[in-house]
């Protein structure tokens, strides 16, 4: 390692201003930084520093991401042999490798577009390459349908980054969650791809893997996507050969949906990840689970035959969709949720209650998860402002008392 | 028995270096310093000059706001330098010792009249604070109470020399009480720490609290018992300071002398010594410094609060220990964010050292990462033991909008208050700065 920081400390002064390279002393200094801690030490307060940085903060997030991510892999090829009647012919490491190279477009796309607009807007403005989107940019391709084309979420990451964060200062600065802009974009500017029975599993090969046709009983409907369009006051939910589904398999996740979203299990084992490791906080995850069930339990008691996901169970409920993920990765963002104690336990409340109030009352839309996080980011401030009123009235009543 | 006051949030760190309980060997130094910057907020005025002979309480600069604030010789000797640095910003005053401690003899005082001007002329003045703004207390104004902290339980703290408290500084803190209860209308609250007992004279309260640190700033201690609201002044000393006025009140003669704890990971032998406030460091740590060549970050105070004053700076007016640390300038760690960091000093569960607990931590004074926007939440508020929005707070001092610091409690804090939210700050920020310079514009706004 030695060899490597000399060689670095060598070629240093050309990234520095005046240098050849001064216009990418943005980048080169976000790689030093990458490889080596920065040795600055501190100038005024305390002459000691907590390890801990947002860097490793952000590290354990992806870390926690993992288990979804790659069971989504998997379940992308499951779901695509399903759909083409070869799974029981295809091994295990061919059904992971056929999702692993579905998704792995999806990521490349959304890490070199959004990180080469954070490397142009960190060296524009002379600061150094924040890490926030090393996050965001693993969320992309998590809560996309499979089959969204990639110049779709080439367009959507720029949209996100330049308009959600870049423009509001950058990581740290940003209202709304840079992934969840990403998807609403997606979703109001190509409904047509991002919606409806034909994008959620993967029905083509993928670099000429697992090439075949459909079987015929084939329907690529979500779960949710059928609770939308069912009729009368009876509902089964199957998968895309037709065979009914239970709660276990919405909790398993072999289902078909956006790539990250489905395994319910796998997501709460990176929110085990995030609690235990303090990064995340229990009272919004804790909180939105609170309201997401309670209001799908209210939601059971109305008439089935106009809003037919009163037919499912809280505990459907919260294993279908995107919800899981929004609870454990989408609401816990600190940036955009709500930051004080008392602001999270509602922020999050009101994320799972209004999740499942979209689902149940807008037929239209099968999935309001997301809608949710992004419409609560906007009323997460007014949340706190109410916590930190409450604070100031204290210190008042405090002072007129004495 | 005394009230009980537990304070959940708080940092405890175990460092390595921790002074072993008891008085090693008073250091004799030929010089000391009266570093001006040692007083924040005062506006020196230099009264001697060069060749001036002084004798242990003669006067040798005063605020310029307030005249009747005196700053006296800690020695008897002979004036040999006033430096000055950029637009005569006066940087330090030199006194050559003459080792003969020649003192001032000062009239005994008894009315709280007669205590107050003794305490101004005699230089004792200059450990009482007040808040608002953590400054030398504004003589012209009375205080509401009067808060007093009787511990420290900041890393590495110097406990032994509370322990004196109780033992052959029992006498002076019991005069220097007694003085202050002249001097106040309200009360004197004495915080010591639970299980301790600390012998006060009448009307004096004592309050026990248990936490770590920074249960044991006379800020958070007077938030948790009686609160500074807008307009009201308290004020805040430490029972070491009181110690100090106490033997002036008894002797009529000015006796600086500490007990201070030599500390840190690059201190050969830690120990305490018996040292008066400018004594060099460089004669402070004659010899006791782990041989090595790579930088040493030399701190008058703790690693929290305390000074880089480097090797040829002097011990701090307020302060009762010294702690020398590694700088860390010249450690490159390899991916150092990725490692699992089973020695880590570290408040996060994201690093292994928080999993199996590691004692005697020797950190270095790299921050560890880059200056970010805040991007955690409630990072603060596990280490911050008041009634206060510490993020809100630091929000509204950043964008100095003055209404906003005010409600949200600018009046009850002091930098310190904020260490320990520096420490764990995953975003880098400099807060002690942040709220010294808000204090300090606010203060010069409102008067």
């Amino acid at each position: 390692m030695k060899a490597l920081r000399k060689f670095l400390d060598k070629i240093k002064p050309n990234f520095e201003p005046g240098g050849k390279f001064a216009p990418l002393q943005s980048v080169f200094e976000g790689f030093e930084s990458f490889l080596f801690v920065p040795a600055t030490t501190s100038k005024s307060g305390v002459h000691i520093h907590d390890k801990i940085d947002s860097k490793r903060t952000m590290t354990v997030v992806i870390i926690a991401l993992l288990p979804a991510l790659l069971f989504g892999m998997y379940n992308v090829g499951y779901q695509h042999y399903l759909a083409i009647g070869e799974l029981a012919a295809t091994s295990f490491w061919m059904v992971f490798l056929y999702g692993f190279l579905a998704v792995l477009p999806k990521i490349v796309v959304a890490y070199v577009v959004g990180l080469g607009i954070e490397f142009i807007a960190a060296q524009l403005r002379h600061h150094e390459i924040q890490e926030g989107f090393l996050v965001s940019g693993m969320l992309i391709p998590m809560i996309v349908p499979i089959d969204t084309p990639l110049w779709m979420i080439a367009v959507a990451t720029a949209f996100a980054v330049i308009f959600a964060k870049e423009v509001f200062g950058g990581t740290g600065m940003n209202i709304f969650n840079v992934a969840l802009v990403t998807r609403a974009f997606l979703f109001f500017a190509y409904p047509s791809k991002m919606s409806g029975d034909n994008v959620f599993v993967r029905t083509g090969d993928t670099f000429g893997i697992g090439g075949g046709t459909v079987v015929d009983s084939f329907s690529g409907a979500t779960p949710l996507g059928q609770v939308a369009t069912n009729v009368g006051d009876t509902l089964t939910l199957n998968n895309v050969v037709g065979q009914p589904l239970t709660t276990l398999d919405y909790f398993i996740g072999l289902i078909p949906g956006s790539i990250g979203e489905t395994s319910t299990l796998a997501i709460l084992i990176g929110a085990v990840i995030l609690l235990l490791t303090g990064i995340a906080s229990w009272r919004i995850i804790l909180s939105v689970f609170a309201g997401g069930l309670l209001t799908a339990w209210v939601c059971t008691f109305v008439n089935p035959e106009v809003y037919a996901a009163a037919l499912l169970s809280p505990i459907d409920q919260v294993c279908l969709g995107g919800f899981a993920f929004a609870a454990v990765f989408m609401a816990t963002d600190p940036v955009t949720a709500a930051r004080t104690k008392t602001g999270k336990y509602i922020y999050g409340f009101l994320i799972g209650a209004m999740a499942i109030i979209i689902r149940v009352f807008n037929t239209g839309y099968p999935e309001g998860a997301m809608l949710a996080v992004l419409f609560m980011n906007a009323f997460a401030p007014l949340i706190d402002h109410y916590v930190v009123e409450a604070n100031i009235k204290r210190r008042l009543k405090r002072a007129k008392n004495a | 028995m005394a009230k009980v006051v537990k304070l959940k949030s708080g940092l405890n760190l175990c460092l390595a270096g921790a002074a072993a309980p008891k008085v090693e060997k008073t250091v004799v130094s030929d010089t000391v310093a009266i570093v001006p910057d040692n007083y924040h907020g005062v506006v020196p005025k230099v009264v001697v000059k060069p060749g001036d002979k002084v004798q242990v309480g003669t006067s040798v600069m005063y605020d310029k706001n307030h005249p009747e604030v005196q700053f006296v010789s800690p020695v008897s000797g002979e004036v040999v330098a006033v430096e000055r640095g950029e637009r005569r910003k006066v940087m330090k005053i030199v006194i050559k010792s003459d080792g003969k401690s020649d003192a001032v003899v000062f009239d005994k005082a008894s009315s709280a009249v007669e205590v107050k001007e003794l305490l101004l002329r005699a230089g004792m003045w200059a450990y009482i604070k007040q808040r608002p703004y953590d400054v030398i207390a504004d003589p012209t104004v009375e205080p509401r109470d009067i808060f007093i902290t009787a511990f420290d339980n900041a890393p590495l703290a110097p406990a032994y020399a509370y322990e004196m408290l109780n033992g052959d500084d029992a006498k002076a803190l019991a005069e220097g009480l007694a003085a202050l209860k002249l001097l106040t209308q309200g009360k004197v609250y004495v915080g010591v720490a639970a299980g301790s007992n600390l012998n006060v004279p009448a009307g004096v309260e004592v309050v026990a609290f248990k936490g770590n640190f920074p249960a044991c700033n006379a800020g958070v201690q007077a938030h948790n018992i009686a609160p500074v609201n807008k307009g009201e002044t308290i004020w805040t000393l430490n029972a070491l300071d009181v110690v100090v006025m106490g033997r002036l009140l008894l002797n009529g003669r000015v006796d600086m002398m500490r007990t201070v704890a030599v500390t840190g990971s690059e201190v050969a032998t830690p120990a305490y010594v018996r040292a008066l406030p400018g004594t060099p460091m460089a004669d402070l740590l004659a010899g006791n410094i782990i041989a090595g060549d790579y930088a040493r970050r030399v701190i008058s105070g703790n690693v929290l609060t305390g000074t880089n004053v480097s090797l040829d700076g002097y011990l701090g007016a307020y302060h009762s220990q010294v702690t020398v640390i590694p700088e860390g300038n010249d450690t490159h760690e390899f991916l150092g964010w990725a490692l699992p960091g089973c020695k880590a000093l570290t408040t996060s569960r994201t690093f292994l050292s928080r999993w199996i607990p590691t004692r005697n931590s020797k950190p270095d004074a790299r921050l560890h990462g880059g200056e970010r926007a805040i991007i955690m939440s409630e990072e603060y508020d596990r280490v911050f033991p008041m009634d206060i929005l510490p993020e809100y707070l630091v929000k509204a001092v950043i964008a100095f909008d003055i209404d906003r610091m005010e409600q949200l409690g600018i009046y009850e804090v002091a930098p310190e208050d904020f260490a320990a939210c520096e420490f764990v700050d995953t975003s880098k920020l400099p807060l002690q700065q942040i709220v010294r310079d808000g204090l300090d514009a606010l203060r010069k706004e409102m008067n």
